[in-house]
């Protein structure tokens, strides 16, 4: 018996399981199995690691150490509130789909060689795909292409460098890796595509609202928080990070205030997030290290009662429009309540999770006097709370009445979010116990006079902010509109080199139609058809005149030959001398 | 039909009230607490309300006039 049993195997194994067991059966594994697995990973001492002989090479399919572990409870805990968020409303497809993705993270975060970690890569674009597909409309699916293609091309790029990177360095070994050849440039793209970078993150946004209700708690956890392990482990302290993670902090909040589909808007707070963690592992000091992870392991949390309390809504109404919604508060108040315990949860409200690990990153900062960055961090702290931490809540649930008089979301989601909701406000009380984890030593301390106060400072008067704009009606008022992204480039770019490839080819194909097909083909057969016959004319017609015949005669001996040749109706001789003269004539061009 | 909480204005003013009194208070005890910071302006009087407010107005008022005149479009715009 295999005494350590990889998470990723218990998960993708389940979820090969799970279509064949059907109703109350499938609801104990389907939680069961996420359970299992955190027993199982409690049982792993740190360092553990399994290693198989591969030709030449060694494959590490474990390697748990403080890094992996802290990511890897995350993901099963994760597992089990979406799981019992999606009870009696999700199809087969989408528990299969969630737990081969959900795998796919674990084998990652879990794997100690670059092989296996890029098998696993490849295996989370097919699990979240699968989840946005199975939503089931025309929108779901022409976003998931997409989403396909991008994660696709991102995984080649990582694919090439791996390969590269294994043959400059001889080790398969996924550890520190470092920008230097073009090889890590190549991981660093690879990794960076899953993370969202500005530019390269319109997948996220594109993608993330056009998923199954269950699913997109899934994909909120995953992808992006695996490429941050990554980044974690392999690029720790690399100054581009710092860079490529303020301007994520800070240019989606743009986006946000402005969008009006309320999933879209977390899609991008998604983004601002994890570029809190990206700045983290770009200083790279232990503290900074430690807020990323920290981060990351609360964002997950919180982005997910968020994006369940939006898809309590939905799953409700029918929409997740900040135009259709308003005065939920009425028939919705737990989801409401979970919602604003997210809410303040991801805009760091003290005593609610954002609070401890947030400052974290801020502090590492600004120890680092990358002053800069700090003001940018600042100015994404304060625009966060401004659309995720009020935007959400008030268009959903407050502000003007659309009238909707529907249910309280169903008891198994208010579960969730509950569990989830208290876990958040836990964290942020207790932050003891989520430094335990972290992957170095935490010597800091969250909870001072000052930092309390400036944060409620900040928070108090970015509302007051909202307040008054929303007053004075200067507010940008919500949309039915579209708001065009890095995206345009591959959606209307594609359209654009398709009219060109439209144009060209098949503008070079009617050419080609035009003079070959209807011109000189026709040219050619007529040629070849009339040639005998024409030769034989011009042939008889001189011995006609020598022999003295009149025009008229020769009129009707022309006729004569012509339906002879027409019907194919005349004396040997004459076919043959004909035949022979325009061969004759054939070899002398053609000669 | 029933009323809810916020149906009554006056429910909306005193919420509204309470909050600005709220924020007078943080301002009072602001100047009160000595603060600790890396940075010289952490100190500052107040430095971290009027850096949330002012923030918020330029987020909002760039993405409205600035950003939404460039990207948006109809919702059919892919279509």
């Amino acid at each position: 018996m295999i005494e350590r049993v990889p998470p990723a195997a218990l998960f993708i194994s389940g979820a090969l399981v799970v279509p064949f067991v059907k109703g109350w059966y499938r609801q104990v594994l389907v939680v069961a199995l996420p359970l299992l697995g955190f027993m199982n990973l409690l049982s792993m001492p740190v360092d553990t690691r399994l290693t198989i002989p591969f030709l030449d090479f060694e494959i590490v399919p474990l390697r748990v150490d403080r890094l992996s572990l802290l990511f890897g409870y995350i993901f099963h805990l994760i597992t089990f509130i979406a799981v019992i968020y999606m009870y009696r409303m999700a199809e087969t497809v989408e528990y299969v789909a969630g737990f081969i993705y959900a795998g796919a993270a674990l084998g990652a975060t879990f794997a100690g060689d670059l092989f296996t970690f890029f098998v696993f890569w490849e295996l989370l674009t097919i699990g979240s795909v699968l989840l946005i597909w199975a939503r089931k409309t025309r929108e779901a699916q022409a976003a998931g292409f997409r989403y396909l293609m991008v994660h696709v091309f991102g995984g080649l790029v990582l694919l090439a460098g791996i390969v590269l990177y294994i043959g400059e360095s001889g080790s398969l070994e996924f550890g520190r890796i470092g920008l230097g050849s073009v090889a890590t440039y190549l991981i660093f793209l690879g990794i960076g595509i899953n993370c969202a970078w500005p530019v390269l993150h319109s997948w996220l946004t594109d993608a993330y609202p056009a998923a199954t209700i269950g699913g997109t708690i899934f994909l909120s956890a995953f992808t992006t928080k695996t490429a941050v392990y990554a980044l974690a482990r392999a690029f720790p302290g690399t100054e581009a990070l710092v860079w490529i993670g303020v301007t994520m902090a800070a240019f989606p909040i743009f986006y946000a205030v402005i969008e009006n589909d309320l999933r879209r808007v977390l899609a991008y707070s998604l983004i601002n997030q994890v570029g809190f963690m990206v700045v983290g592992i770009g200083i790279g000091t232990e503290l900074s290290i430690n807020g990323a992870a920290a981060h990351a392991f609360n964002d997950v949390l919180f982005k997910a009662l968020l994006f369940m309390s939006v898809g309590a809504v939905m799953h409700r109404t029918g929409t997740a429009k900040a135009t259709q919604l308003g005065g939920l508060y009425k028939s919705m108040p737990w989801t409401a309540l979970f919602c604003i315990v997210g809410a303040a949860s991801i805009s760091a409200f003290p005593l609610f999770s954002g609070f401890v690990s947030k400052s974290m990153v801020m502090e590492a900062a600004a120890q680092g006097h990358l002053t800069a960055v700090w003001l940018v961090l600042l100015f994404a702290s304060a625009g966060v709370f401004h659309h995720a931490g009020i935007k959400i809540p008030f268009f959903a649930f407050f502000g003007h009445d659309a009238g909707h008089r529907v249910k309280e979301a169903p008891f198994s989601m208010l579960v969730a979010m509950g569990i989830t909701a208290l876990l958040c406000v836990f964290i942020g009380s207790f932050p003891e116990y989520l430094y335990r984890i972290l992957p170095f030593p935490v010597e800091y301390e969250p909870y001072t006079l000052s930092h309390v106060l400036s944060q409620t400072e900040l928070l108090f008067f970015s509302a007051l902010a909202f307040t008054l704009l929303l007053l004075s009606g200067l507010y940008p008022a919500e949309i039915e509109s579209l708001n065009v992204d890095s995206d345009w480039f591959y959606r209307k770019g594609a359209r654009v080199f398709y009219r060109i490839a439209d144009k060209g080819f098949n503008g070079l194909n009617a050419l080609a139609e035009r003079s070959l097909v209807n011109g000189l083909v026709p040219l050619l057969a007529r040629l070849v058809t009339n040639l005998p016959v024409q030769s034989a004319v011009v042939f008889m017609s001189v011995l006609w005149r020598i022999s003295g015949l009149r025009p008229d005669e020769r009129l009707v001996e022309e006729k004569r030959i012509r339906k002879a040749f027409g019907t194919g109706t005349f004396s040997i001789g004459v076919f043959s001398l004909s035949l022979a003269f325009s061969v004759g004539l054939l070899f002398l061009f053609i000669r | 039909m029933k009323k809810h909480l916020f149906d009554r204005p006056r429910n909306v003013q005193r919420l509204l009230r309470s909050f600005y009194g709220f924020l007078i208070l943080l301002l009072l005890v602001d100047v009160l607490v000595v603060k600790h910071g890396y940075f010289p302006w952490e100190e500052a009087t107040a430095f971290y309300a009027v850096f949330g407010f002012v923030a918020c107005v330029v987020l909002v008022l760039l993405a409205k006039y600035v950003l939404r005149p460039l990207v948006m479009r109809r919702e059919d715009y892919y279509d």
